[in-house]
Formats: C-alpha cells, sequence, structure tokens
C-alpha cells in the first residue's frame, strides 16, 4: 500500500489518491495465490495427502503391480490401470459422503427413494457428532496451552455414563435425555479435572497423565461391561444393556437416516466455546495463560486454577462426544463403542487451527471421509484404513507449513502469517 | 517458541519430608494394610506352594498362606520404617527392593492360598519367563524413548515404531524366509519413521507430542492397510514369518530360577539386556553421553562449547527408530508369528511409562518394564487360578503407578530439561 504525499508547499485538501495504488480483488488473490497463507497450505496439504494415498492404492493393488513388470515396453498400461484404480477409489470416497449422482438420478425418475440421495450426507453428519464434540475439547485445551491427549478416557467415561444413566433410571421422555447427557458432561469433567488438578498442583505433565487415565478408562471399561447388572443379560459377548428409548438422541430425518440431535447439539456446543474463548473472563483468562503463562501470572490470573477449569471443559466437551456415541448410534457399551474419536479430536482440533468453527469444518470434513470410506471399502475394496491414513497425512503436513511452502517452493506469506504449532516440553 | 514452567506449583521437598521419608512413610502404610487385609482374606490352613522347577515335581517353597501374608507385610513395614525413620539412607536401593518384594509377596501369599482347590501353587519360573517376554519390547521401547529423550526430542510414537517393526519384520521375514532379513527390515522400518520424527522436530521446528501422536496414527493407518490389502489375501505367502530359534546358554541355564528364564531365550532377550548396559554405560560414563545429556539439558550451552546439537538429536533419534524397531519385530519373529492391525495394542505407551517411571535412565527403564511385564503375566495367572481380583485392574497397574510417579505422591520424576524444546540456533 502507497500513501500518496502531497507536493510541496501545496495546502488545501490533498490529492485525490491514484486508484491503481490499491489492489484488485483479483490482483490481490493472485499475488496471494502461491504464498504459504494457511488456506493455500491447507488446499496443498490435502492434494499431498491425496496423492501419498493413492501412491499406497496402487502398490497394494496386486493388478495394478503386475503392470508396472512392464513398464517400460508398454507405459500406458501401468499409467491407465493405475488411473483406473485410484480414480475408481476417490470417486467412491466422494459418493459415499456428499452425494451419489446416480442417486438422484433415481430419485428424480422414480427408481429409489430421496433417503438415498440424503444417505451419505446422513453418514457424514452422523460421524461428524462426536468429533466436532471431542475436536472442540482437544482445541479449547490447546487454546489454554494444554494438550489433552486423554479426550479418548473422557469420551469413555463420559460413555459409560450416559449408558448407566440411560438404563437404569426409569425417567420420563424428555427428561431422561437431559439426564443422561448430564452425567456424560460431568464423567467426562471429572476425568478431565483429574489431569487438570495434577497440573494445577503438582506439576504434572497433562500428556502424560492423560495418555495413562485413557488406558485406566479403558479398562474400567473392558472391567465394567462384563459385570452383572451392566451386562446385556442375553448375550455372550462383551456388550451392555440397550439405553431406554427415552434417552436416546432423537434422529432428525426419519428412522432410515441415523443423523440424530447429536449434530444439532455440536454446533451449539461450538458456538458455546467460541463465546467462551472471544467474549467470556474464564475465555480472556484462559487464552493468555495459553500464550504466555508467566505474563499471566504476572497479571494476578490464577494459572493453576485456569488450568483445572480449561481441562474440566474439556473433558465435559469430550464427554459429550462419549454421549453421542452411545446415546446417538450404538445405544450401548462395548469395549470399542468409543470408535478412536478421542484421538482423532486431536486431528480435527489441530486441522480446525483450534478455532471453534475451524474445529466444526474439520469435523465435518473427518466425517465426511469416514462415511466415504465405508463405501469405498465396499464398492471399491479398498481398507478403509486408508482414510486414517490420508487423516494423519494431511495433519502432518499441516502441522509442518514450512515442509509445505518447501514442497511447493511457496512465497512468504503477506497475508495471514502461519506458523507451528507451540513447542513445548514435558 | 514459549517455555512454561510451573515455579510456583512444583512443591520443592525440603525439610522433613524428603523423597526417602515420602517413599518410606508409603511403604509402611501399604505393609499394614497388607499384613492386615491380605491376612485377613488368606485361606485359614491352606499352603501356598511356589513351584521353583519347570515341572510339577520339583523343588518348591510352601508357607502357610495367612502367616506369611502377615509376616511379609510386615517385613515391607519394617523396610518402610527405616527409611521413614532415615536412618539407613545407605541402603535405599536395598529397602526400597526389599519393602517392594514383600509387599508383592503377601499379595500372592494371600492369592495363591486363596486361589481355587488344587491350584494353590504358583509356576514361579513360568511366571518369571513369561514377566521377561512381556517386558521384552517394553524394555526396547523405552530403551528407545531414553536415548531420544535424553538428547531433548520427546518421543511419543513408539507405538508407531512398534507397529511398523512388528509389520516389516513379518512382512520381510516371510518373504525372504529369514528372521535376520525380517530383523533388519523391522529396523529399517523404524528407521523411516524416526528419520520422519527427526527431520520434522528438529528442522521444522514440529511440535514433538503433536507429532508423535500423528506419526502413532499413520503407522497404525498405513500398516492396517497394508495388512488389509497384502498380507490378509495371502497369509500364507506374506504372513508367516519364522520365529527366532530360543539359544540356550550352556551352564547358566541350569542356574535355579532364574537360568530358564533368562539364558534359555531367544535373541532379542539378550539383544535388549546388553542394550540396557551398553546404552547406560554410554550415557554415564562416555564423552558421547556427556553430549547427549549436555544437549538435552542445555543445549545453548552445549552449542557455545561446540557441540553440534542438531547432530546429536538426528543421531539419537535415528538410533531410537533402530532400536523401537526392532522392538517391533519382537512382536512379530519373537513371541507371537503372525502381524495383526493394531497388534502392539497399547505397549508402546506402556513403554513410555517404564521410561518415565524409570525415571529417564535406562536401568530404571529396564526395572519398570520389568515390572510392567510382571503385572502382565501375573493377570493371566489370576484369572487361571480365579481370583477375585479383576485381571483388567492387574493391567491398570503400569499406568497408575506412572499417574502416581509423575504426581509427585511417590517421589518426583523429573524429565530432561529440555526435552521437547526445538534448538534454534542464535
Amino acid at each position: 500500500m502507497t500513501t500518496a504525499t502531497a507536493p510541496e508547499g501545496v495546502t488545501g485538501p490533498p490529492p485525490e489518491e491514484p486508484p491503481a495504488a490499491r489492489p484488485s480483488l483479483g490482483r490481490a488473490f493472485l499475488d496471494n495465490l502461491w504464498t504459504a497463507n494457511p488456506v493455500v497450505v491447507t488446499v496443498l496439504a490435502f492434494v499431498l495427502a491425496m496423492l501419498t494415498g493413492a501412491v499406497l492404492i496402487v502398490v497394494s493393488d496386486a493388478e495394478v503391480r503386475a503392470t508396472f513388470d512392464y513398464l517400460f515396453a508398454r507405459p500406458s498400461d501401468a499409467i491407465e490401470a493405475s488411473w483406473t484404480v485410484v480414480s475408481e477409489a476417490y470417486a467412491n470416497l466422494f459418493k459415499g459422503a456428499i452425494v451419489d449422482p446416480e442417486a438422484v438420478r433415481g430419485a428424480v425418475s422414480g427408481d429409489n427413494t430421496w433417503e438415498l440421495v440424503f444417505f451419505p450426507i446422513s453418514e457424514t453428519l452422523t460421524y461428524a457428532t462426536p468429533l466436532i464434540f471431542t475436536g472442540l475439547s482437544v482445541a479449547l485445551a490447546f487454546r489454554g496451552g494444554l494438550f489433552n491427549i486423554g479426550a479418548e478416557g473422557q469420551v469413555i467415561i463420559g460413555g459409560i455414563l450416559a449408558t448407566v444413566t440411560g438404563f437404569a433410571l426409569p425417567l420420563p421422555l424428555g427428561v431422561h435425555l437431559v439426564v443422561a447427557l448430564l452425567a456424560a458432561v460431568l464423567g467426562g469433567a471429572l476425568w478431565g479435572m483429574i489431569a487438570g488438578v495434577l497440573k494445577a498442583r503438582t506439576g504434572a505433565h497433562e500428556v502424560i497423565t492423560t495418555i495413562m487415565l485413557n488406558y485406566i478408562a479403558l479398562y474400567f471399561l473392558t472391567w465394567l461391561i462384563i459385570q452383572d447388572g451392566v451386562r446385556d443379560p442375553g448375550r455372550t459377548d462383551a456388550i451392555s444393556k440397550k439405553v431406554d428409548g427415552a434417552s436416546r438422541l432423537p434422529h432428525l430425518a426419519g428412522g432410515q437416516l441415523r443423523v440424530h440431535l447429536g449434530i444439532i447439539l455440536a454446533v451449539l456446543a461450538a458456538a458455546g466455546v467460541a463465546w467462551l474463548l472471544n467474549r467470556s473472563t474464564v475465555g480472556f483468562e484462559l487464552r493468555a495463560v495459553g500464550a504466555n503463562p508467566d505474563a499471566a501470572r504476572t497479571a494476578g490470573m490464577g494459572i493453576g486454577r485456569t488450568y483445572a477449569i480449561v481441562m474440566i471443559i474439556s473433558g465435559a466437551l469430550a464427554g459429550l462426544g462419549g454421549a453421542s456415541q452411545v446415546l446417538g448410534t450404538a445405544y450401548a457399551l462395548t469395549p470399542a463403542f468409543s470408535g478412536n474419536v478421542g484421538f482423532t479430536g486431536i486431528t480435527v482440533a489441530l486441522l480446525g487451527r483450534a478455532k471453534p468453527w475451524g474445529v466444526v469444518l474439520a469435523g465435518l470434513f473427518f466425517g465426511a471421509m469416514q462415511a466415504g470410506g465405508n463405501r469405498m471399502q465396499s464398492f471399491s475394496g479398498i481398507s478403509i484404513e486408508l482414510v486414517v491414513v490420508l487423516q494423519a497425512l494431511i495433519v502432518i503436513f499441516i502441522a509442518a507449513p514450512a515442509l509445505v511452502k518447501a514442497i511447493f517452493q511457496l512465497r512468504a506469506a503477506r497475508l495471514g502469517a502461519l506458523q507451528t504449532s507451540l513447542a513445548k516440553g514435558w | 517458541m514459549t517455555v512454561t514452567t510451573l515455579p510456583a506449583a512444583a512443591p520443592v521437598t525440603t525439610g522433613f519430608w524428603t523423597r526417602t521419608r515420602r517413599l518410606g512413610a508409603t511403604f509402611a502404610g501399604l505393609g499394614l494394610l497388607a499384613a492386615v487385609l491380605f491376612g485377613a482374606l488368606a485361606k485359614p490352613g491352606v499352603d501356598a506352594r511356589f513351584l521353583l522347577t519347570e515341572d510339577i515335581q520339583g523343588a518348591t517353597v510352601t508357607m502357610p498362606g495367612r502367616p506369611a501374608a502377615i509376616v511379609f507385610g510386615l517385613l515391607c513395614a519394617g523396610a518402610g520404617g527405616a527409611l521413614l525413620a532415615g536412618v539407613a539412607d545407605r541402603w535405599f536401593g536395598w529397602l526400597l527392593g526389599t519393602a517392594l518384594v514383600a509387599v508383592v509377596l503377601s499379595f500372592l501369599c494371600w492369592q495363591v492360598s486363596a486361589a481355587q482347590p488344587g491350584l494353590n501353587f504358583m509356576p514361579v519360573v513360568d511366571i518369571m519367563r513369561g514377566s521377561f517376554l512381556a517386558a521384552l519390547p517394553l524394555i526396547l521401547g523405552a530403551l528407545a524413548g531414553v536415548l531420544c529423550e535424553r538428547s531433548g526430542v520427546i518421543n511419543v510414537a513408539i507405538e508407531g515404531h512398534f507397529l511398523v517393526g512388528a509389520f516389516a519384520g513379518a512382512l520381510v521375514g516371510t518373504l525372504a524366509a529369514s528372521v535376520w532379513a525380517g530383523l533388519l527390515a523391522a529396523a529399517f522400518a523404524g528407521l523411516l519413521l524416526a528419520l520422519v520424527l527427526a527431520v520434522l522436530a528438529i528442522r521444522y521446528l514440529v511440535d514433538q507430542v503433536v507429532l508423535g501422536v500423528v506419526l502413532n496414527l499413520l503407522a497404525l493407518g498405513v500398516t492396517g492397510f497394508l495388512y488389509e490389502e497384502v498380507m490378509k489375501t495371502d497369509q500364507d505367502s506374506y504372513n508367516n514369518p519364522p520365529p527366532f530359534p530360543v539359544w540356550e546358554i550352556p551352564l547358566l541355564s541350569d542356574l535355579p530360577v532364574l537360568g530358564p528364564a533368562l539364558f534359555r531365550a531367544n535373541f532379542f532377550l539378550y539383544l535388549a539386556l546388553v542394550l540396557v548396559v551398553v546404552v547406560h554405560i554410554g550415557l554415564f560414563y562416555t564423552r558421547w553421553g556427556l553430549r547427549v545429556r549436555a544437549v538435552g539439558e542445555h543445549p545453548t550451552a552445549a552449542d557455545t562449547v561446540g557441540v553440534r546439537v542438531r547432530l546429536v538429536r538426528y543421531r539419537n533419534v535415528l538410533l531410537a527408530g533402530v532400536v523401537s524397531g526392532i522392538g517391533g519385530a519382537a512382536f512379530t519373529l519373537g513371541s507371537t508369528v503372525t502381524f495383526n492391525k493394531n497388534m502392539t495394542a497399547g505397549k508402546g505407551f506402556i513403554a513410555l511409562a517404564a521410561l518415565i517411571f524409570g525415571r529417564w535412565n535406562p536401568t530404571g527403564a529396564l526395572l519398570a518394564a520389568l515390572l510392567f511385564g510382571f503385572a502382565d503375566k501375573l493377570a493371566g495367572y489370576l484369572q487361571n487360578v480365579g481370583s477375585v481380583i479383576p485381571s483388567e485392574f492387574l493391567a491398570m497397574l503400569p499406568y497408575l503407578a506412572t499417574l502416581f510417579a509423575v504426581a509427585g505422591l511417590v517421589g518426583r520424576v523429573r524429565a530432561p530439561a529440555a526435552d521437547g524444546k526445538p534448538y534454534v540456533k542464535g
């Protein structure tokens, strides 16, 4: 931006700024297209992850590998075969996550129901629900300067309490769901509080304590499930009784589609976290402590108290993630009911750059990958484990913007400076 | 880069309550509790037999259950009392060992005497061998952690190293029909993953805990994907590695109890024990070790006197990758025979716990790993004799112990000062 300076000796109103001084929107767009700003790096991280995933697909497919044996004799075969398998896999990933054009055509002509058209979106939202909760949990802790690896354990404890209240208490419709959700909040908050209080009182690093608490929760779950009174009497495997209908999160779009009230609660939670972070005193202290604990202490804030509060709220959010698993989809506890949402929540928070609405988008994106991965597995025969690989790669590239910048020879950004997540010791 | 410290929160144990006294008080209380509780619960008039040889007719140590449980409990209380009184600081290690062993024996006397009729004996040799086998990957993983973290790079990715090592060991071991090729491949796979960790942590300054978590996810995804796509279709030709033969050391293997457990083992156990000694001597008695520790505690000072901080870190992280890759191979080439998805099931995190519980010290890590291995094996034994103690609670033990250790309830553990902080020159 240049500032027009008035010529010497001229007084009065300065001459109008030349219009060329301010670059047009298009110009600014082009200028920033190849710089290392967050949007470009995020997009390129997706591209890199998809490319790496494509390599894995090609390498693991025996038929395609066979065409590489005579690569130099007829390279077109190898390229064609690779393209076919990769494009088909990613197309199925998309169709399973967003919409399948054929289903739309079928619905228009009356060959299938409209529910089939909305099935992918419903699945995406269903998978996204717990991820948004756990992502918010981890993101909030990040902003408070804590790394909550323990979302998994908080999900488990929250899920346990939600389930037990769900099948044990005879409560009327409406009240029961609220009580079960509160129980989950309480359980998650309690489990998070242990790590927070230990950090505040003894300085024990939250990464270590939350890792340990994850496994303690997991073993507690595997023990609890097979106890009389919890285990489903009609089953021999490790599964608990089903929660009452009154405590289930109601479906939003009819019984055929799985999407449930949880997604709305998740978005509300994101709004709540956004308000808490940006508009409340607690949030201000939280961010201050996260940004610079020494300065915050000098300013008179209670560091230990803030750490405890952060972990309690963070745990409560993760507990809701557990509730959405048991009250929204599974309706019963199994040893693996959490579906790793606590760990995936970490990647969601990183992808969402620890911002509430970023977490919602990231959660939706990872939910979409999960939903699409199911279709990819059944239609293209490519294991859903690929989704985990893609998620991990995306987050690695996002966490290391300097690497993406080096690979693509991006210019340094002028808008929106990028930084790696804060590095701290134990 | 912010450095969080909690000077106000960390209690300085000066005055009367030194670490020794706290430990003494803990064990005195524990011993008394054991004497009362285990003594009361032990079945009166039933002997607890400890079988010292491999065949069931061999030598046994037989003790009356109830009196023995009480005596051992009191012994533990006595040792704890001596520590508490502060009369025997010189024999700290011995007293601590005595207290620990006595409380475990008290517990065992109760458990063995209260076992189902006919099962009132404990095969000590079998338990010991099983403990060593269970501890094996933990020892190697914790050693890798020592190498990494002593140089100032946090390694949360031990689990991921285990997985890639186990996978590569199984795949290449099967393809080449050679355990040594498998071992080499496992070491190489560990090295590759460590290279990613090293480059991103040291060159691109990514938060090391975040990185570790994501690398675990990546390793889980990649090995899971390749397992589903390549191995599962043809288990015989891709996932059927030959096991390492058992090497018996003459003479030593004839030692009572310890001989069959320790000197009739496969390559991995010998390697692990040798490595503990090598790393311990290397770290504390050589120039290399001094430099590593200097880099881990105060990189700026090390740099000032001409130590190349980044080089030392790269070297150690890569070395750690090789060690933990081999630790992963122990899963497939050592004990179990075929690779399975997520077969390490959290063992990498127990190795991390052993590292922390062993105070970032090779010998401490070995002892912690053995303790955790023993807990693992004991859980299986107690389940077999129909104990009232749920095996899940014993499985929690490593995590609980670590939780107490970092919280400073039983002494304090402290990580290397610069652990997890990237070094930027200038």
